[in-house]
């Protein structure tokens, strides 16, 4: 683990016992299952299903992720607010949101918090807004704010943590050229934020793509949702749930990739 | 064309005023009551041993510290501790700190375009030449492109006194310049600084590098335990101190 010279491992070792022998593993492991499944119809039938519920879990991610960092990074600043008001709100949405699993946090928000909202809207907007149903609010839009206000908590502790580990000089130097507190987060402090906690977002951004097979419990159809309806409907479930696991761990290893590229090139200046 | 800044202060003028400045820390006066004045085209230099206070009382003329009582007046009006007001007045006083704090995200003549680029709107071409031109001041013209963390320590600082000269500055605060910096790098640092006085910079300076204010500044102040002890010129308080605490901090 620790070398003798403090190093964590693995120090200076030939290349061989550096190469990436699991991602090897693995591409062997999925050519020798795409090639077992390109010559059986069953897989390329399951193959297709999936593919229709694609663009829902990406979808959903890609809308998720950014709103979730949008809500982290307002709640963040509330955390290192000056204002006890701020600081306050920002706390309880943070361990509210943290303390509560994610399933049962999307069945809150689309069957009651939507439900409520769509109520308040009426009643707000008297006439204008009676034909509105919360049945008119699809479960699509339900799910990603659910998981937007679940991550979103998540991303706060993140972003809040990335801020104070940045010494104090930076504020003071930014402060100190004039710099008002909004141009000295934009400019000095949020950029360097954001290259130090970019490894923490990559595996939340994996986390939240695996998270959005919670959409399924509501019947939207992510590629969990078409894997289930069409291994309920023929009894293929273990043609069906492999290759729904091989598919999410493709989509995950790719994002790792992208991760890992953004991370180096970051790397060498992010101090 | 975006606005000058307001002309120097002429010659003599008060620039900077701390009117009796307390600043505590919990139980620790830091800071316990301290006048100053510095006037333009002067060089102040705060003296002192460690924990005396010295640093504080220069981060309270730019209000990195709120004072808890006294005043602080810039070009003799005083400043409140309101944001927009604060803005304003570290616009118009530069700082450089014993940590350099170049903003590791930025090249180097970023660092140095930043403000006046963010603060006065200043156009990124405009900003860019003017970086270039403050770098060569400070003989780092070739270090334009480099990031921060390519730079020696020497370095680094000058960047950062460029940085700060960026905005024009009516005074210019140096809280220990040198003390991070190996010994055959603080000479290149104090070269910028001796050029900036003698070009009529208005400086004040914490420093334990006796040589330097001793060459450069028009006045010392020698501190103790949040304390004047005793102040004057060089030639007064370094050479020829009637208190014996600063006889014996300078005896060394």
């Amino acid at each position: 683990m620790i070398g003798p010279d403090g190093r964590l491992s693995p120090g200076n070792v030939g290349r061989l016992s550096r190469a990436p022998w699991w991602l090897l593993a693995l591409a062997l492991g999925g050519t020798l299952f795409a090639w077992r499944a390109a010559t059986s119809e069953v897989y390329s039938e399951i193959f297709g299903r999936l593919l229709s519920g694609l663009g829902v879990t990406l979808a959903v991610t890609a809308i998720a992720f950014p709103l979730a960092i949008a809500l982290g990074l307002a709640t963040a600043l509330g955390l290192v607010s000056a204002s006890p008001v701020r600081r306050n709100i920002a706390m309880l949405y943070v361990q509210v949101a943290r303390g509560v699993p994610i399933l049962v946090q999307i069945f809150i928000v689309a069957f009651v918090l939507v439900p409520l909202a769509v109520e308040g809207i009426r009643w707000a907007g008297g006439g204008l807004a009676s034909g509105l149903r919360a049945s008119d609010v699809p479960m699509g839009v339900r799910v990603v704010a659910a998981l937007v206000c679940a991550y979103g908590a998540f991303e706060a502790e993140t972003v809040r943590g990335g801020l104070t580990s940045l010494s104090r000089g930076q504020a003071e130097a930014a402060r100190a050229l004039g710099l008002s507190q909004r141009q000295a987060l934009r400019h000095v402090l949020l950029p360097q934020t954001f290259r130090r906690i970019l490894p923490t977002l990559g595996n939340d951004l994996i986390s939240l793509l695996k998270d959005s097979s919670l959409v399924s419990v509501l019947g939207v159809r992510d590629i969990t949702q078409e894997a289930r309806l069409y291994a309920s409907a023929t009894f293929r479930y273990t043609e069906s749930l492999t290759l729904l696991a091989l598919l999410y761990l493709a989509l995950t290893l790719l994002l790792a990739l992208g991760v890992k590229a953004l991370e180096h090139r970051y790397r060498r200046h992010a101090a | 064309m975006p606005p000058e800044p307001e002309t120097s202060p002429p010659a003599g003028s008060p620039v900077l005023e701390a009117r009796g400045v307390v600043k505590r820390f919990g139980p620790v006066t830091a800071v316990g009551g301290i006048s100053l004045e510095v006037r333009a085209g002067r060089v102040t230099a705060i003296l002192g041993p460690s924990g005396s206070g010295k640093s504080t009382l220069l981060r309270c003329l730019n209000f990195l510290e709120i004072p808890d009582a006294g005043d602080v007046l810039f070009m003799g009006s005083p400043v409140r501790a309101r944001d927009r007001e604060l803005d304003l007045l570290r616009s118009r006083v530069g700082m450089v700190f014993q940590q350099f704090n170049l903003f590791p995200h930025l090249l180097v003549w970023e660092n140095v375009a930043l403000a006046p680029s963010v603060t006065r709107r200043l156009p990124r071409e405009a900003a860019r030449s003017r970086a270039r031109d403050l770098l060569a001041r400070v003989g780092l013209e070739d270090k334009a492109g480099a990031h921060p963390s390519q730079l020696s320590g020497g370095q680094q600082q000058r960047a950062a006194i460029a940085r700060a000269l960026a905005m024009e500055p009516a005074a210019l605060l140096f809280d220990e310049p040198t003390s991070a910096l190996d010994p055959e790098l603080t000479g290149e640092v104090l070269a910028v600084m001796r050029t900036l006085a003698s070009d009529g910079m208005t400086m004040v300076v914490v420093t334990h590098e006796v040589a330097f204010a001793r060459a450069v500044a028009h006045e010392v102040v020698f501190m103790d335990a949040g304390q004047v002890v005793e102040r004057g010129t060089p030639a007064q308080v370094i050479d020829a101190p009637r208190n014996e605490r600063t006889a014996r901090f300078f005896a060394r």
